[in-house]
């Protein structure tokens, strides 16, 4: 890259290390569910935001998060680097590979070409969530029983596109599996394991579903 | 990524005052999958990114007969694929956006920004400009070309449109609404696509401060249609062939037949010799070869692709025969 | 009764060993916990990113980084290589930065300022004609009288050419690591390296060299998870020595400096290309006579490598071959999982295939036949493979002569090939912790790679203390830990299991010795069976675990376990047959795996399952580069045009086909060898064994791979069936 280009405004940057220190503000869910228009938007019906640190709203796993970030700020590098929400990789970076699947309002998308500040108002579900009890999801179980991992990295991004998945189609065909997932990539070869494991776990929701 | 300042409207009006009227400074930013990779390649680097998804009117999808089908620019391909009157009416689009063959993809993805998504040449998302260039010379020709055009490819243009709906949109006679500063215009989908003859012209007959706001497809009760499309992969890929086909079949004959190629050309590819040999004959097999043929005899291939003339011909040869064999 | 006080239990006593066990940390990898290195955020953390050279070979001119050192949240700025300096190709490290954050840090490379002198370069090898003085001579080897036997009037002579591109590793974690100073004179490294312990004595010395002085016993390296290896993650690279002198300048600061998809794809491994000529000689009945190839291939700047033809056949009477290594300046070539053996394998068996063609023979039946000039150690066991493939694949029902007569652009096809690997376990230990509570710990300096050698540990150990896996706490990836080698070359497990069996028999017996006065009997009258020790024979007489411990009081044991020791625990070379079921579609060149079947011999296996994994690993990577990667270059800008993951192509799930059976060789004749690494061994076959089943499809070769649609038309367009 030999472009270069001056930034408007530096002023108000919100580092990693202000992060680190305390500054990303985190407050339960029920306080700010319904703020209504968030910091962004309101800024954004005036005008233009940014290009330096914007306040940013996001609402992760049912918990609102306040941050300070400039609009170029993808929401996978906000909850990577700003938030330590690791459990969604960083692989391709260019919306091809899955590892950075996330739920955007329950549907599955590449976070690394989401911008933070689009994210607001969204509801964003991470891997993480899918364990806040300390229990595996069935979608899980089914990838630890089936070994549909091998170095693991690729996993959390199946994991979540398999979990959307299965929600929209609980009783899959392998070739339903095979399109459903064909936006997922993984290295080590666990192909085998996960076209199992997706029909185990459907069987297993299926059968949490009827039991109550 | 470079940094760049942020908007998102809430009206139509307010997103057209926020574009220039040169291409560079700003960009509009839809489903983001293309733009933002883009701008991390540095291929793109705006200084203003609008955000249109928040502009309501932008994201409606309408069916009536009378009206057809009327595509805010902003539904995601999932939205289209899960709405009921397209699955009904439109096997067409249905099958081309299933092309994606990515749940992330369709539900990031809008229909307008599929539409006006760059191309992929490996030269352009390398640094070197549409037209792939290097001190002034191309580099496909005697490049790495075996992902390029084998149609349209006299130059200096050799990528080719990415587009999945393109093709099936032009054989269904869509077209797509504009609007800039100067209000509103129309154009048929076909005319969306320009082939750039010189540097720094764009794919898309498209100004800067224009934005693609709806896609309008006409409803042909009676008309067939199928998509079919050739690539290395069954995951996530870019198809090397596209053949779009629509058509109607009366006593036993073709009627309005038309034939759109994709990803062989810098612009979707509509084959008049292809419609041509199908118009009033009766379907066959051999019939849809003959149209496969026909859709290539003019076909150019460079020093590495002359094996997609084969597959753009088996492509449009299955379309048809897809399109045939279905009922309506 | 074992003869070895460490011998592996007799085939009924080994609990676990042998058995599926799930994952240890599969919790962990599942639920997104498992901290990789590109996860860890350490407090006051700085970002760290590169500047490389977008030229293929040039030297530099000038260079100036002040710019960068200068822009606001950049805290350390440094020249990786100074004016004068020839870069060799495209990607390479010129100059880093680190700063309070990514983007910053992206901006200050920005205004780095290089110039260059450009060179003229090579990117692109594949027509030797045209590689000029880069084309080096690599080898030259003459057995029997090759001459004499091709210009044998009797003889039935098949000749070819075959090849197989470059490709790289793309490990889905991109290389890195996380490098911070622990006041003036102490380093911690996470690091995403197959090489744990071997990481502080590579830093350590690459800084010393630069005149910072650290002792390598004063670096602490850790790699609890690692996204992918494949061999292309044993050295701490330059970006890691980058990073620990960006963060000395920073004041010893954390700096976070992981590669960029676009930068690993380029630089962080390529596996060596080979091309080739070859030409086969046999009698009319099938016996192979001679072997003469004249391959070349680039492994980058350095050499190639040089591939092992004849693969397998090794004793064919006479030889002849020659090898060329083109330097070009592409990345540098990395160990890529069975380094050279896929290359010697696609070379060999599908030369083989088509000679097996020209005679008419069954494939299967032709490698039987010629089987006696493999290693003798390998005959019987690819004897029984052969058979047992031909088995599972259904071969006598679906292979048939070359090129399928079936009318249609649908053809189907059978291929199959063999390989071998070592995989003897490397030099490492471990430390076996028992405790008065019963808790027991097993530490090591290795690795898993997500081969399963957590698992693997915690099997052996709970098999020897007679204890249910999840009793054992395993604690790897901490350079703190005793001494482990890297893990590459299907080494680890052969290793990892040795040295746990030594440490935990010998923990054991202690724990004997320590009980067997309240049993009232001598130590060596005790074993240690379903969470009890007890008096051999008499389980009456027993305590539970957790009491037998509680008899050591005050004291713990802590016995070293390693490798090599003393008793045969382990061994070397595998053998493996596999066959590819296609079908192709003579109309799009589209080649579709039915199936595949992978039968393979490991020795003794610890874990069924993480093994049954390893083995479906390989064959789906084995697809991988049959049908769609290749590093593309441009020769004329010298760069890769598909450095990304959308033209850089991996197989998704629906890219594998139908079925994959595996079946292990197990049970006697093979566990009395002991362990034997697997992590190679599945991944060389896949190549010959697809282009082979396409070559039986459609009856003519794919000359190279991978087999897209553009090389399978273009054979198609030069003859077979359709």
């Amino acid at each position: 890259m030999r472009k270069k280009r001056k930034l408007k405004s530096e002023a108000g940057a919100l580092t990693r290390r202000d992060f680190l220190k305390g500054a990303g503000v985190t407050v339960s869910g029920g306080l700010l569910a319904t703020g209504a228009v968030t910091t962004a938007q309101a800024a954004a019906q005036e005008g233009v935001v940014g290009p330096g640190p914007v306040p940013i709203t996001l609402r992760i796993n049912g918990r609102v998060h306040r941050l300070s970030l400039e609009p170029r700020i993808t929401l996978l590098d906000a909850l990577r680097d700003h938030l330590n929400i690791t459990g969604s990789k960083k692989v391709c970076d260019r919306a091809t590979c899955g590892a950075c699947t996330m739920l955007m309002d329950k549907k599955p998308v590449y976070a690394c070409t989401v911008l933070a500040i689009e994210a607001e108002g969204h509801d964003i579900t991470t891997i993480e969530s899918l364990t806040e009890n300390g229990r595996l999801s069935p979608v899980m179980e089914a990838f630890w029983k089936n070994d549909a991992q091998q170095c693991g990295f690729c996993t959390p991004g199946f994991v979540m596109a398999c979990t959307a998945f299965l929600e929209k189609n609980p009783n899959p065909t392998l070739e339903q599996i095979e399109k459903g997932l064909g936006g997922n990539l993984c290295r080590c070869g666990t192909y085998a394991g996960i076209r199992r494991a997706v029909l185990e776990a459907a069987k297993a929701m299926k059968g949490g579903q009827a039991n109550g | 990524m470079q940094a760049f300042e942020y908007a998102s409207p809430r009206s139509l009006q307010e997103a057209i005052r926020l574009l220039p009227a040169q291409w560079g400074p700003t960009d509009v930013l839809a489903g983001g999958t293309d733009l933002v990779s883009a701008m991390k390649d540095g291929i793109s680097t705006p200084q203003r990114l609008v955000n249109i998804k928040q502009i309501a009117e932008l994201h409606r999808m309408t069916f009536s007969p009378r009206a057809g089908l009327h595509i805010g620019a902003t539904v995601t391909l999932r939205e289209l694929l899960d709405d009921g009157a397209v699955q009904q009416h439109y096997p067409g689009l249905i099958q081309a956006a299933e092309a994606a063959r990515s749940e992330q993809l369709l539900n990031m993805g809008t229909v307008g920004g599929e539409l006006l998504q760059r191309p992929r040449c490996w030269y352009y998302r390398n640094g070197y400009g549409l037209l792939a260039l290097r001190d002034g010379k191309s580099l496909v020709p005697e490049g790495e070309n075996q992902y390029h055009a084998i149609l349209g490819n006299a130059g200096p243009a050799y990528f080719v449109s990415p587009s999945f709906l393109a093709p099936i949109l032009i054989a269904l006679g869509a077209t797509v609404q504009l609007h800039g500063p100067r209000g509103a215009r129309s154009l048929p989908v076909q005319k969306l696509f320009v082939t750039p003859t010189r540097v720094g012209q764009r794919e898309h007959d498209l100004a800067p401060n224009e934005i693609l706001t709806e896609i309008r497809v006409p409803y042909r009760p009676g008309v067939r249609t199928a998509v079919y499309e050739i690539r290395e992969k069954e995951a996530l890929d870019w198809p090397l062939a596209m053949a779009a086909v629509a058509l109607r079949q009366e006593g036993g004959v073709l009627r309005d037949p038309r034939v759109v190629l994709g990803q062989v050309a810098p612009v979707p590819w509509p084959s008049p010799e292809a419609e041509r040999t199908l118009t009033g004959k009766k379907p066959s097999e051999d019939l849809a070869d003959a149209a496969g043929r026909a859709a290539v005899a003019q076909a150019t291939p460079l020093s590495k692709n002359g094996y997609k003339v084969q597959l753009a011909r088996i492509a449009v040869k299955r379309a048809i025969l897809s399109a045939v064999q279905q009922g309506g | 009764m074992a003869s070895c006080k460490y011998d592996w239990p007799a085939a009924g006593q080994r609990d676990a060993i042998g058995k599926s066990t799930d994952r240890i940390d599969g919790p962990a990898k599942v639920s997104g916990r498992a901290k990789y290195t590109y996860d860890i955020n350490r407090p006051g953390m700085l970002f760290g990113k590169m500047l490389t050279c977008p030229h293929a070979h040039a030297k530099i001119k000038s260079i100036d980084v002040s710019p960068a050192l200068k822009h606001p949240g950049v805290k350390a700025a440094l020249v990786i290589q100074d004016v004068g300096s020839e870069i060799q190709w495209a990607g390479d490290e010129i100059a880093a930065v680190a700063a309070v954050d990514e983007a910053t840090a992206e901006d200050a490379v920005r205004l780095i300022r290089v110039e260059y002198d450009v060179l003229p370069h090579l990117v692109r090898e594949e027509n030797l004609s045209k590689d000029g003085d880069r084309a080096k001579p690599a080898g030259e080897q003459k057995v029997g009288d090759p001459d004499k036997a091709f210009a044998d009037p009797e003889a039935v002579i098949s000749e070819g050419f075959y090849g197989i591109p470059v490709i790289t590793h793309c490990c889905l974690e991109t290389h890195g690591n996380v490098v911070e100073w622990r006041g003036a004179d102490s380093i911690l490294t996470h690091s995403s390296t197959q090489n744990v312990s071997g990481i502080p004595s590579q830093l350590g010395a690459a800084l010393r060299a630069k005149k910072i002085n650290v002792q390598d016993s004063n670096i602490e390296t850790i790699c609890q998870y690692i996204g992918g290896g494949f061999g292309s993650k044993f050295s701490i690279d330059r970006w890691g020595v980058v990073a620990a002198e960006l963060s000395k300048q920073a004041g010893g600061k954390p700096v976070k400096l992981m590669l960029d998809r676009d930068e690993d794809l380029e630089v962080a491994g390529a596996r060596p290309s080979y091309f080739g000529h070859v030409k086969v000689a046999a009698s009319k009945d099938g016996t192979l006579t001679a072997w003469s190839s004249e391959t070349w291939g680039t492994g980058g700047p350095g050499p190639s490598g040089v591939p092992p033809v004849p693969y397998i056949l090794t004793n064919i009477p006479n030889i002849y071959k020659k090898h060329t290594s083109v330097s070009t300046n592409i990345g540098p070539a990395r160990a890529w999982r069975a380094p050279n053996h896929p290359q010697a394998c696609l070379m060999t068996l599908a030369a083989l295939d088509d000679l097996a063609a020209k005679l008419a023979m069954d494939a299967m039946e032709f490698l039987q036949k010629n089987i006696h000039l493999a290693p003798s150690y390998l005959v019987n066991t690819y004897q029984q493979e052969l058979s047992k493939a031909a088995e599972l694949s259904e071969w006598s029902k679906y292979w048939h002569p070359r090129g399928d007569k079936t009318p249609g652009h649908l053809k189907r096809g059978l291929g199959v090939s063999l390989h071998t690997w070592g995989g003897r376990g490397h030099a490492g230990s471990c430390n076996v912790i028992v405790r008065p509570d019963g808790s027991v710990t097993v530490q090591s300096g290795t690795q898993d790679l997500g081969t399963g050698t957590r698992t693997v540990i915690a099997v052996v150990a709970a098999s020897t203390f007679g204890l249910p896996v999840d009793a054992i706490q395993v604690e790897i990836g901490d350079s703190r830990y005793p001494f482990d080698g890297a893990s590459g070359g299907s080494t680890t497990v052969g290793a990892a299991s040795a040295w746990t069996r030594r440490g935990s028999v010998d923990a054991l017996n202690e724990l004997f010795a320590a009980v067997a006065p309240s049993l009232g009997v001598q130590a060596n009258q005790l074993e240690a069976r379903d969470g009890r020790i007890q008096v051999q024979g008499n389980p009456s007489k027993s305590l539970s675990w957790k009491d037998a411990c509680a008899k050591l009081g005050a004291k713990t044991i802590h016995t070293v376990g390693k490798n090599p020791g003393p008793c045969n625990l382990g061994s070397v070379g595998v053998g493996g047959v596999q066959v590819a079921d296609v079908t192709v579609d003579t109309e799009t060149g589209k080649v579709k795996i039915n199936r595949l079947v992978a039968v393979q011999d490991c020795g003794l296996i610890i874990d069924k399952l993480t093994a049954e994994s390893q083995v479906y690993g390989g064959l789906i990577m084995g697809v991988c580069y049959s049908l769609f990667e290749e590093k593309v270059m441009d020769q004329t800008i010298g760069r890769m045009l598909n450095a990304n993951m959308e033209f850089y192509k991996l197989a998704g799930i629906g890219d594998i086909g139908g079925e994959l059976i595996v079946h292990m060789m197990t049970g006697p004749g093979y566990d009395e060898r002991g362990v034997i690494g697997l992590g190679e061994p599945p991944v060389i076959s896949p190549g010959a064994a697809i282009s082979n089943a396409v070559a039986n499809a459609i009856g003519v070769r794919v000359s190279q791979l991978p087999l897209t649609p553009r090389r399978v038309l273009a054979a198609l367009a030069k003859g077979g069936i359709a």
